[in-house]
């Protein structure tokens, strides 16, 4: 469908990387399947083997099966597969993300998955790689998405909490349950105890065991007081944002940490009590200068804004076409998992 | 400024009205004086005087951003709102500032006038001393559009409740004509500017849907039947030489419909009466889509009173000579009622809604068959004893409405939405089928839950099969029955008809594209109401 390229084409299964045999992130069953992170858009239970960070492997076994055939790889680290090098190097998107660099024959290929140029404190920083092509996200490709820094987002944070405590409400915290979750727990922990949804508590277990210095947070059970809660913070996945058991707590305030709550819309959409804007994925700034760091003669923009950001490269004289992948779904996609849990 | 964007956030933050009239006591209890009477002016939709085009704001915005135009066409597209895509779009503010909202209001009206140069400089440093959300409200201050879910009746009764004075004199004071850089916020709340004493409303009286057979009601002429009229509910209120007219919003409207402001000459002192806005042509009524042509606007011109003029149709008599009459017996109010309009000399305009003459219930059923072709909803039952009751009450009054018709389509193209919906596929167009084609019969963007809306999303995004600006073309598998009022040719549509009030009735997920209904199938049901 796309121009073939010297390391990687774009089919109906995935990215795959034919002098290597592999895939990147499929989305239909391969042979061997090389994992940039854990959430559903881009890892699918059935391929015969996986390769990813040793920071995913817990992630993986958790949500895809115990007994799944992971092999691992630390960051910067190299490995040939039918002489293709293959390496990982850090995406700062969520925990044990990479962005996997492909080397054959002196042509460099790195497709980049999700991933965000900021430090959030639990994900290894971003490191941008020099590279003849590149593959990027574009969730958030439009100039209207432009981050605050992350302190200012959670000072934010810290202020609504503040306030709902004075007026008795229990603050809830919507966040995925692989990402968002670790990078609230991080930077919140401190006086005020941290209750975590079911899926966030098994991630996090599997990620303390993997040696993440995470701190304590108390797993949600039907025994836990409603008045803990209260005092404390709670942070669920979207899926139970609008259940009953919600509705349970004492006046629950709902605060959306999302890219999205950017947009008075996205504020409006979800309904929240309070959105923040606070995103695993690269700003318009951020996109920018990771594309240009890595100095690609060739940049895929895949989902997210794709046709627009892909002109704009263009236009400034990065050469880029779009691609259309199953990625960006994540929402959709952790509810379902919620559902199978 | 940053109390009232303060405010806005806790606004928009909220979408339970009690919040929000919380916000808004809070705000009127402790924000600086000489702010709050242009606030309420805003949020009231009284502009001033537009300093700079929009196309300026646009292309200076632009410019700062450095990004080309087209992609911040896109920006806009995506957010869905002017203001807010310049706040977002521009670079981060090397100053702040503490200045007040009076102030920047002052500053901005005395931009007019200027050369654009003086203007450039102004807005270009404004922008570059506040914060994102600040700015979104500072290019709301220029554009003088201030829509962030704040009704009329909201803002009233938030300032009933922080001044303690009744809404009504509230909402009287508000919709009279002042200006803000000249009354005080106690002057407002106390009405000096007008006289409060005559323009109170009744609540109005409302039915609940019929869902047994009127059978069930007993007597048949026990009752009172009349067309129910699809139109805006009023209240016309004269007293001591003035007139007011009310929506059932408790919004005063009188100034929206001056072809009925020749009652303050006809009609006596101290009368109340109840009934329906509508479109009214040569004494017949028109579709509610020609009314809506009127509705919400703040100066009407005369073109819109020539294509829409509108009419009012009198249910009851509240007031009579200056007394509540409420309690008496509809039957009574009816015969005053009729006394009063008889003395009324343009009864094209003021017209009295007639009672529908029926022996029995079989032969009312038979009478409602017909009310499309009056353009009416149903039928309405009272009981001839009954009370005027303030709000709902069961068993007085029914409504008997007539079902919609319905249609099974396909959607065929899916656009994104507006506000609150501009990330997701809302928008949504509908075909049935002609031998081997789709035609297109309808647009619908309502009638889904917010659950459906996202499945609909996902659905589009993963379906789309081409583009056309912000249109996709998606495959015609997703079946929506659509509900819809009447049908009409029609020349303009390719299908040769249109339907009239369509919007989604259910997502049927039990039927699959084959089992839609074809256009032929229209075109019976068009000859059969010709």
């Amino acid at each position: 469908m796309y121009p073939a390229m010297a390391l990687i084409t774009f089919t109906n299964k995935g990215i795959y990387c034919e002098q290597g045999g592999f895939y990147i992130d499929p989305w239909k069953p391969v042979e061997l399947a090389v994992t940039t992170h854990g959430h559903a858009d881009h890892v699918k239970w059935g391929n015969k083997g996986y390769l990813c960070h040793e920071l995913t492997k817990p992630v993986l076994l958790q949500r895809l099966g115990a007994d799944l055939p992971v092999q691992t790889l630390p960051y910067n680290k190299e490995i040939s597969i039918n002489g293709v090098k293959v390496s990982l190097f850090p995406a700062g998107h969520v925990i044990g993300s990479s962005q996997i660099r492909l080397e054959y024959k002196g042509e460099i290929c790195v497709v980049s998955g999700d991933y965000k140029v900021e430090y959030d404190g639990i994900s290894a920083a971003f490191e941008p790689v020099k590279c003849h092509s590149f593959v990027s996200e574009s969730t958030f490709g439009l100039p209207i998405y432009k981050w605050l820094p992350q302190e200012t987002v959670f000072g934010q944070i810290r202020n609504w909490v503040a306030d709902n405590q004075d007026q008795m409400k229990t603050s809830v915290l919507i966040a995925y349950s692989l990402g968002k979750a670790q990078r609230l727990i991080k930077n919140l922990a401190g006086d005020i105890p941290i209750y975590v949804h079911n899926s966030i508590a098994n991630l996090n277990e599997g990620f303390i065991r993997a040696g993440v210095d995470l701190p304590e947070t108390i797993r949600i059970s039907p025994d836990t007081k409603k008045d803990e809660l209260q005092k404390g913070i709670v942070i669920v996945p979207p899926a139970l944002a609008d259940g009953k058991w919600m509705k349970s707590l004492h006046h629950a305030a709902t605060g959306v940490c999302s890219g999205w709550m950017q947009v008075r819309a996205g504020r409006r959409w979800r309904a929240a009590d309070a959105g923040f804007a606070l995103s695993d994925h690269a700003d318009w700034p951020g996109l920018l200068s990771a594309i240009k760091a890595t100095e690609a003669e060739k940049v895929f923009v895949t989902h997210g804004f794709v046709s627009t950001f892909s002109k704009y490269l263009n236009e400034i004289g990065i050469p880029s076409a779009e691609v259309v992948t199953r990625y960006g779904n994540e929402e959709d996609e952790e509810e379902e998992i919620l559902k199978e849990a | 400024m940053k109390r009232f964007t303060q405010l806005i956030q806790q606004l928009e933050t909220s979408n339970k009205t009690n919040d929000k009239i919380a916000a808004l006591v809070s705000y009127f209890s402790t924000a600086d004086e000489r702010d709050k009477p242009f606030v309420i002016a805003m949020f009231t939709g009284k502009k001033p005087r537009r300093p700079v085009p929009t196309a300026l704001i646009r292309q200076w915005a632009t410019e700062l951003s450095d990004i080309p135009a087209w992609l911040f066409a896109e920006s806009y597209h995506s957010v869905g709102d002017l203001s807010e895509t310049i706040a977002l779009v521009l670079p981060p503010a090397a100053h702040t500032t503490d200045r007040k909202l009076h102030e920047w209001i002052n500053d901005l009206a005395a931009l007019n006038g200027k050369d654009d140069e003086a203007k450039k400089m102004f807005i270009l440093h404004a922008w570059d001393s506040l914060d994102t959300q600040e700015r979104f409200i500072f290019n709301k201050l220029i554009s003088g559009n201030f829509r962030i879910g704040v009704s009329n009746k909201m803002l009233v009764n938030a300032i009933s409740k922080q001044s303690d004075t009744d809404s009504n004199k509230i909402m009287h004071s508000i919709m009279g004509k002042w200006n803000p850089g000249e009354i005080t916020y106690q002057e407002l709340i106390a009405g000096a500017h007008v006289n409060t004493d005559n323009s109170w409303p009744y609540p109005f009286c409302l039915a609940y849907a019929l869902e047994a057979e009127p059978a069930s009601l007993g007597e048949a002429n026990d009752w009172q039947a009349e067309w129910k009229w699809d139109g805006i509910r009023g209240q016309i209120v004269k007293r001591n030489g003035e007139l007011f007219i009310w929506s059932r919003g408790e919004e005063l409207v009188t100034d929206q419909f001056p072809e009925l402001h020749f009652l303050r000459d006809e009609l006596p002192d101290g009368t109340v009466i109840d009934g329906e806005i509508l479109s009214v042509k040569d004494g017949q009524v028109q579709a509610f889509s020609i009314l809506q042509q009127r509705l919400n606007r703040k100066t009407i011109n005369k073109a819109q009173l020539k294509d829409a003029p509108i009419g009012f149709f009198i249910y009851d008599l509240l007031e009579y000579r200056g007394a509540d009459i409420r309690t008496e017996p509809l039957s009574e109010r009816r015969k005053l009622l009729e006394g009063i309009i008889s003395q009324i000399s343009n009864t094209d305009v003021a017209i009295l809604s007639p009672v529908i003459e029926f022996n029995d219930w079989e032969q009312l059923a038979e009478i409602r068959k017909g009310s499309r072709e009056n353009n009416s909803e149903g039928i309405m039952l009272k009981k001839l004893s009954s009370s005027y009751h303030s709000g709902r009450k069961r068993g007085d009054w029914w409504k008997w409405k007539i079902n919609p018709y319905t249609v099974d389509t396909v959607m065929i193209y899916a656009q994104k939405g507006s506000g609150r919906r501009a990330n997701h596929f809302t928008d949504y167009t509908f075909a049935v089928r002609d031998g081997e084609h789709l035609i297109t019969v309808a647009k619908a963007y309502s009638g889904l839950t917010d659950k459906e809306i996202k499945e609909v999303d996902a659905f589009v995004k993963k379906n789309a099969i081409e583009k056309f600006g912000p249109v996709r073309t998606v495959k015609p598998e997703l079946v929506f029955e659509i509900a819809f009022e009447g049908i009409a040719e029609s020349k303009r549509h390719k299908a040769g008809l249109a339907l009239r009030f369509p919007r989604i009735a259910r997502w049927r997920k039990d039927k699959v594209a084959a089992e839609i209904n074809t256009l032929d199938d229209l075109r019976q049901l068009l000859a059969s109401t010709l």
